[in-house]
């Protein structure tokens, strides 16, 4: 596979911004995920091996360290739904069960019918706006059981 | 309310986040003010010295210190450069988020100020990949001061130059710690370095380096236009000036408010928190994220400044309060905690790999109804095993510093657990179980 000329063309300028070029390999990933269907597939750590001179073992070894970058396929949507302390004290694991409800699917897991893929986050900061989730990129705060309804709802 | 506030003046004006506005308000006067000047760039250094800022990320570090730890630019000619941590993922804080997306340009400023005093080639802001409305915002607010003239080669037709960009993180707590940050910024697994060589000698792409915090370099512009005597109106001797106190969990007004160092942390509970909610009492609180133990009530008037909260046994942190009431189940805040740093242990150190997964299984059996006495000298017997000093960073502490606090000043709620073969709180909190360790994806 190679990558799609938009992206590549993007990269180039990404590598001027640092002395050495692998520096904009994260970010890179970040937008071969955004790109490239939700997650990074096997096929496009190669392509970014080539892209960065770098082994593939390299890119998986970068790839597989944050938990932001998806190593298997997404739902239309995602919901990572923070669970850390103070969402935690605000009712987190009741919103994750709402939005479970809401979207059909199970924690870790994609709707049966590929539209939701619902997962459990770590502080993502938002801490005096508990609870909360991020939805395709997106925060979501001071979030009750209406609002869950309401937010997914207009998407189903 | 009474405290004088700078920090988030202008963030209140709608469009602050704009060139327009901000200047308006203020913004990039005390570095153009200085650039025209031609200050020395020692003195600027000298000035933040003077000030007694201290870093707002967690440390407690002197900023202008760590500055004037860079080597000397005649003696030492390597590109050198500034990483700003914007990484912002201890738990409870909130703070740096506010500062991005409402006033970008006031870090910008500040940036601009640290490349002058340090001689810099580059600043990287490194920001956590979920933060993406505050990036957008920086990286919005960089292009328009370029457009201006204020970033990049000749500013503002002087023979300044200053490049300064934005870097994505991509999730990973253990990339706010600096030399995790830097390997992360240099497109490796954030797998912090071992000590020394430390960053000003060898930091990103090994030359000069400093890394500092958002909300410091964000407190430099004031420093630099109402000099350091007026910053030291604010605040104690040891820590002056303002902070912002992200407070969260049981209180009926959370939020991120400005206040003095010192203030007493009940001022910022009561008067400005609104209290603890639902007309509860409050059972404890963390005084600066969530690897600052956990402290009773009843230290609730202690000043919130570095001093005095190692006074009561915990630490300042990023000043970032959470606070449980009387319903809140402590095992479980420590479950919940220990899950977390099990989950961002990088792995390179095994009392910290290992460490953390044991303290995160044993919180989770006595909160669920499975720890015998044994476990609680486990617990305590695993910690010392993992503090002080014994790894890489700083991540191993931060797990046990918290379950050693938990065990001092919880003692017979954990008893209670264990003899009682589960949680007495689950009923009154009406939130469900916390989810096991193992559920959480890696």
């Amino acid at each position: 596979m190679a990558l799609p000329e938009n992206l590549v063309a993007e990269f180039d300028r990404m590598v001027q911004k640092y002395p050495q070029r692998r520096a904009a390999l994260i970010p890179a990933i970040h937008r071969c995920q955004e790109e490239l269907g939700g997650w990074v597939s096997p096929e496009t750590m190669e392509a970014l091996a080539e892209y960065f001179e770098l082994e593939p073992i390299e890119v998986w070894g970068v790839v597989s360290f944050y938990p932001m970058f998806r190593t298997s396929k997404p739902g239309a949507h995602v919901v990572s739904v923070c669970h850390n302390i103070s969402c935690d004290l605000r009712g987190a694991e009741d919103i994750i069960t709402k939005v479970c409800e809401v979207t059909g699917a199970q924690v870790g897991g994609t709707s049966p019918d590929g539209k939701f893929t619902v997962e459990r986050v770590e502080c993502q900061g938002a801490c005096a706006n508990a609870p909360m989730f991020d939805l395709d990129g997106v925060y979501h705060e001071d979030l009750d059981d209406a609002k869950v309804e309401k937010i997914l709802g207009d998407l189903s | 309310m009474s405290h004088p506030t700078y920090l988030l003046d202008r963030s209140r004006i709608e469009d602050s986040h704009t060139l327009k506005v901000a200047r308006e308000k203020g913004a990039y006067a005390a570095f153009e003010a200085m650039l025209k000047a031609g200050q020395d760039p020692k003195d600027v250094t000298e000035v933040v010295k003077a000030s007694g800022l201290r870093g707002r990320g967690g440390a407690g570090f002197p900023t202008g210190l760590k500055w004037s730890f860079m080597p000397d630019a005649t003696k030492d000619d390597r590109p050198r450069y500034m990483a700003v941590n914007a990484d912002e993922s201890e738990p409870g804080t909130c703070k740096d988020r506010v500062l991005m997306r409402e006033d970008p340009h006031g870090l910008l400023e500040g940036c601009l100020i640290a490349g002058y005093a340090m001689g810099l080639e580059a600043v990287y802001i490194y920001v956590r990949g979920e933060y993406r409305l505050p990036y957008k915002r920086m990286q919005d607010a960089i292009d328009e001061a370029r457009e201006a003239g204020l970033i990049g080669e000749g500013i503002l037709g002087t023979d300044f130059s200053l490049e300064i960009h934005m870097h994505q993180g991509a999730g990973a707590y253990i990339c706010g710690e600096e030399t995790g940050l830097m390997e992360s910024l240099e497109g490796k697994r954030g797998h912090p370095r071992p000590k020394p060589p430390f960053p000003a000698g060898f930091g990103l792409w090994g030359m000069p380096t400093t890394v500092n915090n958002v909300e410091s370099i964000f407190n430099v512009p004031f420093i630099l236009e109402r000099g350091a005597s007026w910053f030291r109106g604010f605040g104690t001797e040891k820590s002056p000036g303002n902070f912002l106190c992200g407070i969260s969990g049981h209180v009926a007004k959370p939020g991120v408010y400005e206040v003095p160092l010192g203030i007493p942390a009940r001022e910022i509970l009561e008067q400005y928190a609104g209290g603890v909610w639902k007309d509860r009492k409050l059972k404890g609180w963390f005084p600066g994220g969530s690897s600052t133990g956990i402290v009773p009530a009843s230290v609730i008037d202690t000043p919130m400044d570095h001093d005095s909260i190692k006074g009561i046994g915990s630490m300042f942190g990023t000043g970032a309060m959470i606070m449980l009431d009387e319903t809140a189940c402590v095992v479980r805040a420590s479950e919940v905690l220990a899950r977390f740093y099990d989950h961002e242990s990088c792995g390179q150190c095994s009392q910290c790999r290992e460490g953390t997964q044991w303290l995160n299984q044993i919180f989770h059996r006595i909160e669920n109804g499975a720890g015998t006495m044994a476990d609680v000298e486990l617990l305590e017997s695993l910690s010392h095993g993992m503090t002080p000093g014994k790894t890489i960073c700083a991540l191993s502490d931060a797990a046990a510093i918290p379950t050693l606090a938990v065990i001092k000043h919880f003692r017979d709620e954990i008893v209670e657990h264990i003899e009682k073969g589960g949680c007495p709180f689950k009923a009154s909190t009406g939130n469900a179980p916390a989810a096991a360790g193992t559920e959480v994806h890696a």
